[in-house]
C-alpha cells in the first residue's frame, strides 16, 4: 500500500510563509505552549492575551489531537481577533472565558481555566457550558477552522486534491493488501 | 446558441436544469421544440470544479435560507440547511455520486404491498415498473450506466474492497461496484473515470454523467435550447381561464423579468418546486397552483439514511477513487420478518477530512470524537439508503416570517421519522456494522443522517386528482399546461437513489408532452 508521509517538514521558507498567513505569528507557538505570555497571544489587540490564550486552550480541549502542535490550534482561533472588532462578538467571547474562569475557581479553587492542570477537569468545565451560545460558536467554528487547515491533512493521512495529480488511478485507489480475498 | 424573446409564448419554460429539467430540456430540443431553462445558480464547467470540500460547497451548494422543524436530527444539527443539493447549471447532477438503480416492481405499489400503515400516507404510483422499463433502458443508455448495455463495471477501490470482503463474510450474495453513471471506459465524448474521488464536488474528468456535461450541451447544439443561469423563478402566472402563461423571475443582474411560455415545467427539486407553486397563489388559486388536492408540499420523503464508518488496524484510504462505486443489495428486498416494510441499500461512501469532521458526529467533541478522527486513514465507510414512508405531515410550507431577497416566503421543511424508518435504520446500522466487524473493525461508528440529498414526493403523482398533484406523465391534474419534472413527482421513494428514475420519467414526459403539443392539446 502507498502510505502517507505524516512527518512535519518545515523548511525555513515554508515556516516563514505559514507564519505570515497566520496572524500574530502563530507558528511561534512551537515549543512555547499555550500561554498568555506567548507572542501570538500578546499580539492580539481586540482581545486580551488572557482571553486569546484561553480560547486556544479550550480549542485543544474540545478537539484534542496529541499529534498536532499548538500552532494549529492558534491558527484555528486566529479569526477571533478580527471577529472581536464587533462589540457583541467580543462580549460573547469574553463572557465565555469569564464563565470558564469563574467555574474553574468554584469547582477547583484555582485562578482560572488555564490553571486547571488536567484535561479531564477542564473537560468537566466545558461540559458545564455546552448549552451556551459561546460553546456552540467555539465548537462550530473550530470544526471548520481546525480541520480545514491543509497543513494538518497529511497528519491524518488525508491527501486532499487529487485531480491535479491524475486522480488515484495510478496512485493506490485499490492497493489495500490486508483483506481476505473475495 | 439560441436566444429566445421574453415575449415568445411558443416556448416551453423549464425551471431548473438538474436531472429532471436538464433532461427534459434536451429531449424536447431534440424534437425541435423551443425551450428556455431558468436556472437559479451560476454556470461552472468541468474545469471550474474544485477538489476541496468547503470551497466546492461554497461554489455549488444551495445555501439560500430555509427553516426546519420536526423530530429529525437535521433540524437541530443543521437548522437552516435541511438539504445538501446544488444551485448551479446541472443542478444536483453536478454533486450526485452516480448510483443508477431501477425501482423494484413492488416499490411502485406501496399501498397495495405494505398495506395501510398507521401514520403513513401510502399510495400506489399511477404507473408500473413494466410501463417505465423502456424508459429506464433509454436512461441507462443515455447516462452510460455501468453493468448495463454491455458497459463494464468500474474497478473497486479500497473502500469497496473492505465492503465486499465483509459482505462475503456476512453471507451476502449481491454486491458489486454498482450501476454507476460514470464512464468505466471512454464513451459519449467523455473519458474514463480517473479515480479522483471528489465525486460530490463536481467531476473534474467529465467521466460522471450530469446534465451539465451531457444533456445541456447536446440540447444547446440543436439551437432549440437556451439556458439562463442566475435566473430565480419567483412566480408562475396564469390567465383567466386558469392556464399558465409564463414565469416571473429575477435575472443575473437582479432585474425582474417575465418569460412567456406555452408550457411551464417545474423542476427545482422537492423543496423549491412546491415552494414555487405555493408562492404562485392567486385569487383563482388561493392555496397555490395545482393544489386542489391540498397535497402540494406534503408527503416529503428524504430516504431512511444513516452511515456506518469503521476503523481498522491497518490503513484503508477510503477517499481514494470513486466515492459510491460499491453496493450490497441483499437488504433492498421487502421482507417484513426484519420488522419493517420496504428495504435499503448499503453503498460505499467516503468524506474528506474536513467534511468527516463536520458530519461524523454533528455537535461531537472531545476524545471520543477526536480519536475516531485520528484514525481517518484507517477508516472505511458506507451509506445506508432505504425507503421512507410518505406522511402528510412531513411537508414543505411557506415560512410565516422568513423571506428571501425578493420578498418571497422561504421554504420551511418539517420532518418526523416514521416508526418504520426508525426500525429500518436500526436494522441497517447493525448489518452495516456487522460487515465491518466481519473483517476486523476495531471500532464501529454510527453516523446520523446528513442534510438530505434525496428529496422526493412533494408534488406526487396519483391516479385520482384528490390524492396527489400530478397525473402519470407529471402533468398537473388541475392545469393542463403546467408540469412537474423532478423527484417531487415520486409517489413513493423506493430503496434506491432517485436520479435514474427522475431521468427516465423526464424522457417519458418529453415524449408525452411533444405528442400533446403536436395534437394541440396544450
Amino acid at each position: 500500500m502507498r502510505n502517507i508521509d505524516r512527518r512535519t517538514i518545515i523548511s525555513r521558507r515554508g515556516f516563514m510563509k505559514t507564519t505570515a498567513a497566520a496572524p500574530a505569528a502563530a507558528t511561534l507557538a512551537v515549543g512555547v505552549g499555550i500561554s498568555a505570555d506567548a507572542a501570538w497571544a500578546q499580539g492580539a489587540k481586540n482581545l486580551s492575551a488572557h482571553v486569546t490564550a484561553t480560547l486556544v486552550k479550550a480549542a485543544r480541549d474540545i478537539f484534542p489531537h496529541d499529534m498536532l502542535a499548538d500552532k494549529y490550534y492558534v491558527t484555528a482561533c486566529a479569526g477571533y481577533e478580527l471577529l472581536a472588532k464587533d462589540a457583541d462578538k467580543k462580549a460573547l467571547l469574553e463572557g465565555g472565558v469569564a464563565r470558564l474562569d469563574a467555574d474553574a475557581k468554584d469547582r477547583f479553587g484555582v485562578a482560572n481555566y488555564m490553571s486547571v492542570n488536567w484535561e479531564a477537569d477542564r473537560v468537566t468545565l466545558l461540559n458545564g457550558i455546552t448549552s451556551t451560545p459561546f460553546f456552540a460558536k467555539l465548537r462550530g467554528d473550530l470544526v471548520v477552522s481546525l480541520y480545514n487547515q491543509k497543513e494538518l491533512w497529511p497528519k491524518f493521512g488525508y491527501e486532499g486534491a487529487s485531480a491535479d495529480k491524475g486522480g488515484y488511478i495510478k496512485r493506490g485507489f485499490d492497493d489495500i493488501d490486508w483483506l481476505p480475498t473475495v | 446558441m439560441a436566444k429566445f424573446d421574453l415575449n415568445d409564448d411558443s416556448i416551453v419554460c423549464i425551471i431548473g436544469s438538474g436531472a429532471g429539467g436538464g433532461t427534459l430540456g434536451n429531449e424536447l430540443a431534440q424534437r425541435g421544440i423551443k425551450v428556455v431553462i431558468l436556472e437559479a445558480g451560476g454556470r461552472y464547467e468541468t474545469q471550474d470544479f474544485i477538489n476541496d470540500e468547503w470551497e466546492s460547497f461554497t461554489q455549488l451548494a444551495w445555501t439560500d435560507m430555509r427553516t426546519t422543524s420536526g423530530s429529525w436530527r437535521v433540524a437541530k444539527d443543521f437548522a437552516n440547511l435541511p438539504t445538501w443539493i446544488v444551485k448551479a447549471v446541472g443542478g444536483s447532477t453536478t454533486h450526485w455520486a452516480g448510483a443508477s438503480l431501477r425501482f423494484q416492481e413492488h416499490e411502485f405499489k406501496t399501498r397495495t404491498t405494505y398495506g395501510a400503515l398507521p401514520g403513513a400516507n401510502l399510495l400506489d404510483w399511477p404507473i408500473t415498473l413494466a410501463e417505465l422499463e423502456p424508459y429506464y433502458t433509454k436512461a441507462e443508455q443515455k447516462m452510460g450506466v455501468t453493468g448495463t448495455n454491455g458497459i463494464p463495471r468500474l474497478p473497486g477501490n479500497n473502500n469497496y474492497k473492505v465492503l465486499a470482503a465483509g459482505a462475503k463474510q456476512m453471507g451476502y450474495k449481491e454486491f458489486h461496484s454498482g450501476n454507476m453513471a460514470i464512464n468505466s471506459q471512454p464513451r459519449d465524448g467523455r473519458g474514463a473515470c480517473q479515480q479522483i474521488g471528489f465525486c460530490f464536488q463536481g467531476c473534474k474528468s467529465g467521466a460522471k454523467w450530469s446534465t451539465l456535461v451531457s444533456e445541456i450541451p447536446k440540447g444547446e447544439a440543436t439551437g432549440n435550447l437556451e439556458v439562463r443561469p442566475g435566473s430565480m423563478a419567483i412566480k408562475i402566472e396564469h390567465d383567466a381561464s386558469g392556464k399558465v402563461t409564463g414565469v416571473v423571475y429575477t435575472d443575473e443582474k437582479g432585474a425582474t423579468q417575465r418569460q412567456k411560455a406555452r408550457i411551464v415545467a417545474v423542476a427545482g427539486n422537492s423543496i423549491e418546486s412546491p415552494r414555487l407553486l405555493l408562492n404562485s397563489a392567486s385569487a383563482m388559486f388561493p392555496d397555490g397552483l395545482a393544489n386542489s388536492s391540498g397535497q402540494v408540499g406534503r408527503n416529503y420523503m428524504r430516504h431512511m439514511t444513516a452511515s456506518v464508518y469503521a476503523t481498522f488496524e491497518r490503513p484503508v484510504h477510503m477517499y481514494r477513487g470513486t466515492t459510491m462505486a460499491g453496493i450490497v443489495r441483499d437488504e433492498a428486498r421487502h421482507d417484513t420478518k426484519r420488522g419493517f416494510v420496504g428495504g435499503y441499500e448499503m453503498e460505499t461512501l467516503s468524506l474528506g477530512l474536513p467534511f468527516m469532521a463536520a458530519f461524523l458526529e454533528p455537535g461531537g467533541w472531545g476524545r471520543s470524537f477526536t480519536s475516531a478522527m485520528d484514525d481517518y486513514s484507517h477508516m472505511a465507510g458506507m451509506w445506508l439508503v432505504g425507503e421512507d414512508m410518505a406522511r402528510e405531515t412531513n411537508r414543505i410550507t411557506l415560512d410565516a416570517t422568513a423571506k428571501d431577497k425578493n420578498g418571497m416566503a422561504v421554504a420551511s421543511v418539517h420532518f418526523d421519522d416514521h416508526p418504520n424508518d426508525i426500525a429500518m435504520r436500526k436494522h441497517g446500522l447493525v448489518q452495516g456494522g456487522g460487515i465491518y466487524d466481519a473483517v476486523g473493525a476495531t471500532r464501529v461508528l454510527h453516523t446520523t443522517p446528513y442534510p438530505s440529498t434525496h428529496n422526493m414526493g412533494t408534488n406526487r403523482m396519483s391516479e385520482k386528482p384528490r390524492d396527489g398533484v400530478l397525473n402519470k406523465y407529471g402533468q398537473t391534474h388541475d392545469i393542463k399546461n403546467l408540469f412537474v419534472s423532478d423527484g417531487s413527482q415520486f409517489t413513493s421513494g423506493a430503496a434506491c437513489n432517485p436520479t435514474l428514475t427522475i431521468v427516465s420519467l423526464a424522457i417519458r414526459q418529453a415524449e408525452t408532452m411533444a405528442g400533446m403539443m403536436q395534437r394541440k392539446e396544450i
